[in-house]
Order: C-alpha cells, then structure tokens, then sequence
C-alpha cells in the first residue's frame, strides 16, 4: 500500500452553460436592469497605451448556423505585453486597460465586438516569445465544457511563424483558422467554427 | 533559488482530467451534436495568457446582489418560493481556498419558468424576481447567497426531458485556465438522474460532485433552509523547480 492523496480534490465537473447564460453573465442585455450594468461590456477605462483595435466574428456550428446564444470572453495583455492581473510580475500594466472583455453576441446576428488594443508579445515557459494573441473562451447551449482558442493576427507573418504554440499544430493547413483577418485599418474578423472544414483549433490548455 | 525561506513560486496549472470531465460529443444530449469540436484539442502547456486573469474587487458587488429574493423585488416585496442559502467553498485542485473569485449564479424561479425573450415555458414570472446574483469569496474561499428554490423545467430535446431543480453557476478564480460554468443540483430531487444533461457527467461521483446536500446547520429557525455546495477549480503547482527562466 502507499500513502493516499487523500488532501487533493477533483476539479468540479462542467455543465453546459445553456441556453439562458446571459441571464447570469450580462443581464442587463436581457433586459434584467441590475448591478449598474453588465461586467466586461467595455475593455478601456480612459485613453490607452498602443493601437486601439476592433475584433468582430460570430460562431458557427457545424451546419453554419450563428449561434445566437453563446458568450465569449477574452483576455489579453497591454500594448506592452502586460497582464492587468494580480498574478503579473513583471511590470506595471496600462491602467486604463483591463484586459479583459465579455460579449454575448448581437440579439439578432450573434455577431460579438470587442473593442481593445493590439496586445503586446508575452514569453512562452521556455523564453521564447509568443506572436501577439488574445485568449477566447466560447461557452453556450450545447458546449458541455467551455472551449478555449487563440486569436492570432494575419498581419504579425514572421512573429507568427516563430510562435511556439503555432509550431506545434500537425496541420499546418488550421493554423488559419486562429488568425484574425484584418478587414481594414483597425478592424479584424475572427469567425469561429465549432465543426466543419473550418473548425477552429481549440487548444486543452 | 536558494533562499529557502522564500515562498514557491506558482507554477503551471495541472492539466485538466478530460477522462473526468464531460465529452463535447453527447448525443443523448441533441444541441451537442452540431456544436461540439470533432477535431482533437489541442495540449500545450499553461502560459502566461492563461496564468494570469483579470481581478475582481469586492468594490464590484453591491450589497443585494447576492440576495435573490430582494434584488428584483419591488420595495417592501420579496421572491416567491422556498427560501434558501446556499453557501460553500470555492477550492483549488490542492484543496486550498480560492480567495476573490467571482462567482455569478442565475437560475429558474420557484415554478420553472426564467426571465428571458425566448423562454416558452408556460409557467408564470414572479415579477419580484429577476434570476441572476454575484458575490466574490472570501479570504478562506467562502461564498453564500440567498434565493428561491428553483423549479424544475420541461425543455427541447427528447420527448418529454425535465430539467431537475438547479442553480447555473460561472466560476473566476485566478488564472484564465481556470474558467468553469457548471450547475449545482438538489439532494434527493428524483429528476437528476433522468436529465440528459446530467447525463453528460461520466461517472456517479461526478454527479454527486454537483448535487448539494441539505444543510440544517445553516438553515434559518423559521426562515430558510441551507444547502451546501462547494467547488473546485484547477489547481496551480507550487514549486522552486519551475522549468522556466527566472523572471517570467
Ligand atoms: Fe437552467
């Protein structure tokens, strides 16, 4: 016999967050007037450091349908490669950025906006740098665990190409699939595809 | 390094047990079925994207968000439906309190029915209740609201599917790896074991890890009832050995 690991736990299993997510996380976009408004609407709290960016999209399931009931989050460092977090260390972020954004989509469209910033690079483990990315987490009705990607950007080829976690893809042939396509000065698209020919690379981070 | 009395440093979140955790593919659970990746995940190690999250202070939260029975409530009226606490832990994989996390709840009212556009249900509002509530924990990781009991709920999906009475809630520890949305259920509700999404869970331990038991030490005398409901979120491995360079 051996001693047990009787101190560690289980992560809490993970349940669809439905169809009503937006009750719980942006109420006041359903019409639930409370708390003074919905936590992550806007990413900037006054003028901010760096090229100022829009990133629109809208998530698709596998018949190319919208979803209109999901929620998207991201989270990304500062122009300068910093994380508005307690856990960073390694200088002081924007403070007028939070880094942080939270959408549920257009009512009708289901088409999400973030307005933000280009991130800065931020270092893998080993010290190399990553190309500039966003962390996304899609959940909805019907995504029983809530889906983690990256947004990349098609205009950073060689920051790209020297990416650690983009090197690592098999098929070099989806590494599209996490790039962020610029539309015109400032703006990006970033559609995500749940399944199909152009399904998004969601990473187990 | 060398300075032994210095904390350790955090390291890189444990990956998480996907033999644990529920498939995206879940047939018996229709929606999945078109909206679950079929390609692989992709692994890689946490980094710093994913290490780090945005922070919450207590500042945010008024002082009826986590009060469901009055924060919808006309003055001088309240929820109809059983009142309860439900109060718990938000813990980490290594069994410590997560303190500061934000945790946000919605749920059905007393007869089913939620206050959405595109909620069908017959069942009536309560116009005393809107559904959603925040807090953030504690230093030991605590966390407790007051609510309705919900009820349960017919839905799409088989013939005949009810949803068990349950609470939704979405989970922001420290690391944005972390990100968890579940549902809490209720000791005893005879619904639980019937719902196909209950039936994404993989194993009965995984279901009793999300039904909370009554909680007559919390309970209000001729007041509420309590139900107790802790959760875990990953854990981050505390070590001097991390195989990163120093600084990062
Ligand atoms: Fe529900």
């Amino acid at each position: 016999m051996v001693q047990k690991l009787h101190d560690y736990l289980r992560e809490s299993p993970s349940q669809t967050a439905g169809p009503y997510v937006h009750i719980g996380c942006t109420p006041n976009f359903t019409g639930i007037d409370i708390y003074g408004g919905d936590l992550g609407t806007s990413m900037k709290t006054g003028p901010v450091q760096g090229t100022e960016i829009t990133i629109k999209g809208t998530v698709f399931d596998g018949m190319g349908a919208p979803l209109r009931d999901a929620m998207i989050e991201i989270w990304q460092p500062d122009a300068a490669g910093l994380f508005p977090s307690a856990n960073e260390t390694r200088g002081t972020p924007d403070p007028n950025f939070t880094g942080w954004g939270r959408s549920p989509g257009d009512m009708e469209t289901g088409e999400f906006t973030f307005d933000t910033v280009k991130p800065g690079a931020v270092p893998y483990p080993d010290g190399r740098m990553q190309a500039p990315h966003i962390t996304a987490w899609i959940v909805a009705r019907g995504i029983n665990i809530g889906l983690h990607t990256r947004i990349y950007f098609d205009d950073e080829q060689v920051a790209n190409a020297a990416d650690p976690v983009l090197s690592r893809i098999e098929h070099q042939n989806r590494v599209p699939t996490l790039l962020a396509k610029k539309e015109a000065a400032g703006l990006y698209r970033f559609d995500i595809h749940l399944q199909g020919p152009a399904e998004t690379i969601f990473f187990d981070i | 390094m060398s300075l032994v009395n210095l904390p350790p440093k955090p390291g890189g979140f444990i990956p998480r047990d996907r033999t644990w955790q529920p498939d995206g593919l879940t047939p018996t659970y229709k929606t999945s079925v078109r909206r679950s990746p079929q390609a692989p995940l992709l692994s890689f190690p946490s980094t710093l994207s994913e290490e780090t999250s945005p922070v919450f202070g207590h500042h945010l939260i008024g002082p009826l968000d986590n009060d469901l029975i009055l924060n919808y409530a006309q003055p001088g009226q309240s929820a109809i439906g059983p009142r309860i606490i439900v109060h718990g832990r938000v813990l980490d994989e290594l069994g410590r309190g997560v303190a500061g996390a934000l945790v946000e709840f919605w749920q059905a009212n007393a007869g089913g029915r939620y206050r959405h556009k595109k909620e069908s249900y017959q069942a009536a509002l309560d116009p005393n209740f809107g559904g959603c509530g925040r807090t953030i924990t504690g230093a030991d990781g605590s966390y407790e609201f007051r609510t309705i009991q919900p009820g349960p709920y017919p839905w799409p999906n088989g013939m005949n599917d009810w949803r068990p009475a349950h609470i939704h809630f979405s989970l922001f520890g420290h690391g944005f790896a972390q990100r968890l949305i579940t549902q809490m259920y209720f000791e005893g509700d005879p619904l639980i074991k019937r719902c196909p999404i209950v039936g994404v869970l993989k194993s009965q331990e995984a279901v009793d890890a999300l039904t909370a038991p009554l909680d007559m030490h919390q309970s209000v005398p001729m007041d509420c009832l309590a139900y107790k409901f802790d959760m875990v979120l990953r854990g981050q491995r505390q070590t001097y050995f991390e195989n990163r360079k120093e600084g990062l």
